[in-house]
C-alpha cells in the first residue's frame, strides 16, 4: 500500500487530516530525505487549503510555504497533508472544531489532547517514516503527545520563525514537532530552527545538530522536581508513572532534587489573559475581505464585519474574543491585562531561579490521561481550562520543553514532561531520551 | 462587548456566554493575590536584539490576490463605508 492510501486509512479511522496531499513531492537528498512529514493546519503549506481549524479560513490555500515547511522541503522531505486542530488552537481536546474531531488510536473513544490532536494521532498511527509539524502556545504540542504516547518538543520562544503560521498569540506562539522517539523529533527540530528574514522575533543563536543529545548520559545532572506539579488535580496512576520515569533517570546517574516554583498557581490565569487579549487582536484581521469566508459585499463596514465574523467564528473563538477585548479595554487593561503581564514576570524569575540550582524539571505533562468524549462534554469552559494547569507555566515563559512517554495509566499513555532553561534544547533532549530509553 | 467585538450574537449566545464569561472573569481575579508592585510587565518572554536588514527592496514572487473573490482590476472591495 501506498504512502498515500496509509495516510488516507489513517484519516478514515481517526480523522487526523483536514486535507491529505494529492500527491508527494520528495527531494532524493537531504536530512529529511525519505521522510513524511505532515503539518498542523494552522501552518502554510503551499498549494494545499490552510485554515487553523476555522470556517472563517474556508477555501483559503496559502501561495506560498511557511519558513519552517520550506526548510524541511530543502532537506528533501514530502509534505503529507495538514492535520486536525481546535481552531486557531483553542483548546485542549481537538473538539473545538467544526470539521472532524480527532480519535485516539489507544481508544477511540478518548480524546487525542489539543491542540494539535491531529498531528499526534498521525505520529502515534503512522506504520512509515513520518515526523509532525506542529505547534504550542500553552501547551498544545505537550498534551496531545502525552494522550497519545509520543514524544513532543516546544522549543524555545523565538527558536523557530514563525513566519506563514496563522498566529493565535505572538508572544506565545512555537512551532515545534512530533516523532516517535526523541531522537527523531530532535531531528526536525534541528531542520526547522533557525533565523529567518520574515520573523523578526527569531533568534540568532546559532542551531545545534540536537539529535547528538539524544543518548548523552545523564550522570551528574541535577533534576529538580517542582512540588507544586504533584499536588491537588493531579491524578495518583499518572503521578506514579511520572515517578517511574523519574526514578530511570535517578538509576541513569542524574541528581534528583526537589524544588519549589510558588507562582505555577498564578500562571493559568495570568496565561489565559495574555493569550485571550493577543487573540483579539490577531483575529480582527478575519474580516472576509481578500481571502476566506467571503460573504456577498451587502450592508455597512460594520455590518460585513459582524456577519462574516458570527457566521465565520466557533463558540471558543467567540468566546475568547469578547474576554480578550474586555481584558484590553480601558478601565479594566489594567487590572486584567497589564496585572497579567506583571504576573508573567514573576513566572519567569521563578524559572530563572529554579535554572540556577537545577539543569532541568521534569513533572507530570497532563494533570490526567486522555479523557472520554462523554466526559468532555460534561465540562464548563473554565474546566477546559483548568486541564492546561502544568503546562502554561513553561509556555508563558518561553522555556524549551518535551512531553517523552514514561509509561501507563488506566491502559493509557502517560507523559513526563521535561523543562529547562532559555535555549537548553540539549538538556531537555538528552534527559527525554534518558527517559525513554529506562 | 460583543458590538464592540464585531461579533452579533444570538440571545441563547449572549444569555450563554454571559454566565460562563462571569466565572472565568471572577476565577481570574485571583490575579489580585500576587504583590506586583514595581514589577514590569513582560510583553515578549524573551529579551530580543533589534536586528535590521539592509534597506533593499524586494519583491513577492504570488499573488496578493490570488485567494480574493471580490477583486476588480487588481484591486479588491470591500463594503461601502457609509
Amino acid at each position: 500500500m501506498s504512502v498515500l492510501e496509509r495516510a488516507h486509512g489513517i484519516n478514515r479511522r481517526y480523522r487526523a487530516f483536514n486535507h491529505v496531499a494529492e500527491s508527494l513531492d520528495a527531494g532524493d537528498s537531504g536530512r529529511l530525505a525519505g521522510v513524511y512529514v505532515s503539518v498542523k493546519d494552522n501552518v502554510c503549506v503551499e498549494g494545499m487549503p490552510s485554515t487553523a481549524g476555522s470556517k472563517v479560513l474556508e477555501g483559503y490555500v496559502p501561495p506560498f510555504d511557511a519558513t519552517v515547511v520550506a526548510k524541511c522541503r530543502l532537506e528533501g522531505a514530502a509534505i503529507l497533508g495538514k492535520t486536525t486542530q481546535d481552531e486557531f488552537g483553542f483548546g485542549t481536546f481537538n473538539v473545538n472544531t467544526p470539521y472532524g474531531v480527532p480519535l485516539n488510536p489507544h481508544d477511540t473513544e478518548r480524546s487525542p489532547g489539543g491542540s494539535s490532536g491531529g498531528a499526534a494521532v498521525v505520529t502515534a498511527a503512522a506504520d512509515f517514516q513520518h515526523l509532525a509539524i506542529s505547534e504550542s502556545t500553552g501547551g498544545s504540542i505537550s498534551c496531545p503527545a502525552s494522550f497519545c504516547g509520543v514524544v513532543g518538543i516546544t522549543p524555545t520562544y523565538g527558536r523557530t520563525s514563525r513566519w506563514g503560521l496563522i498566529d493565535y498569540a505572538n508572544s506565545l506562539d512555537k512551532i515545534g514537532c512530533m516523532g516517535k522517539t526523541v531522537r527523531d523529533t530532535a531531528l526536525l527540530l534541528s531542520v526547522i530552527s533557525g533565523p529567518d528574514r520574515y520573523d523578526s522575533t527569531v533568534l540568532y543563536t546559532p542551531v545545534e545538530d540536537y539529535t547528538a543529545y539524544a543518548g548523552e548520559p545523564v550522570e551528574g545532572m541535577r533534576v529538580g522536581v517542582p512540588r507544586e506539579y504533584f499536588g491537588e488535580g493531579v491524578d495518583q496512576g499518572v503521578s506514579d508513572s511520572v515517578w517511574d520515569g523519574i526514578k530511570r533517570l535517578e538509576d541513569a546517574g542524574a541528581e534528583i532534587v526537589e524544588v519549589s516554583l510558588p507562582f505555577t498557581r498564578y500562571s493559568l490565569s495570568s496565561y489565559y489573559i495574555i493569550a485571550m487579549a493577543e487573540a483579539s487582536t490577531n483575529l480582527a484581521k478575519f474580516c472576509g475581505l481578500r481571502y476566506g469566508l467571503q460573504l456577498p459585499l451587502e450592508g455597512s463596514f460594520d455590518e460585513y464585519f459582524s456577519k462574516v465574523r458570527s457566521a465565520g467564528f466557533g463558540d471558543e473563538a467567540k468566546r475568547r474574543i469578547i474576554l480578550g477585548t474586555y481584558a484590553r479595554m480601558a478601565g479594566y487593561r489594567d487590572a486584567y491585562y497589564l496585572k497579567a503581564l506583571r504576573v508573567r514576570t514573576r513566572v519567569i524569575e521563578d524559572f530563572r531561579r529554579v535554572f540556577g540550582e537545577v539543569d532541568v524539571l521534569a513533572a507530570p505533562t497532563m494533570p490526567v490521561v486522555a479523557p472520554r468524549f462523554d466526559e468532555i462534554a460534561e465540562l464548563e469552559p473554565i474546566q477546559h481550562y483548568m486541564m492546561d494547569m502544568l503546562t502554561v507555566a513553561p509556555n508563558l515563559a518561553g522555556v524549551p520543553m518535551a512531553s517523552v512517554p514514561c509509561g501507563e495509566s488506566d491502559g493509557m499513555p502517560v507523559g513526563l514532561h521535561v523543562m529547562a532553561d532559555y535555549l537548553g534544547e540539549g538538556d531537555v533532549i538528552r534527559a527525554a531520551a534518558a527517559v525513554e530509553a529506562g | 462587548m460583543a458590538e464592540a467585538a464585531r461579533l452579533s450574537l444570538t440571545d441563547e449566545e449572549l444569555q450563554r456566554y454571559e454566565r460562563q464569561l462571569k466565572v472565568i472573569l471572577e476565577a481570574f481575579r485571583e490575579l489580585d493575590e500576587v504583590d506586583t508592585e514595581g514589577v514590569e510587565p513582560s510583553f515578549h518572554p524573551v529579551e530580543l536584539e533589534d536586528v535590521l536588514r539592509d534597506d533593499e527592496a524586494s519583491t513577492w514572487s504570488w499573488d496578493p490576490l490570488a485567494n480574493s473573490k471580490h477583486r476588480e482590476d487588481g484591486y479588491f472591495r470591500g463594503p461601502r463605508i457609509q
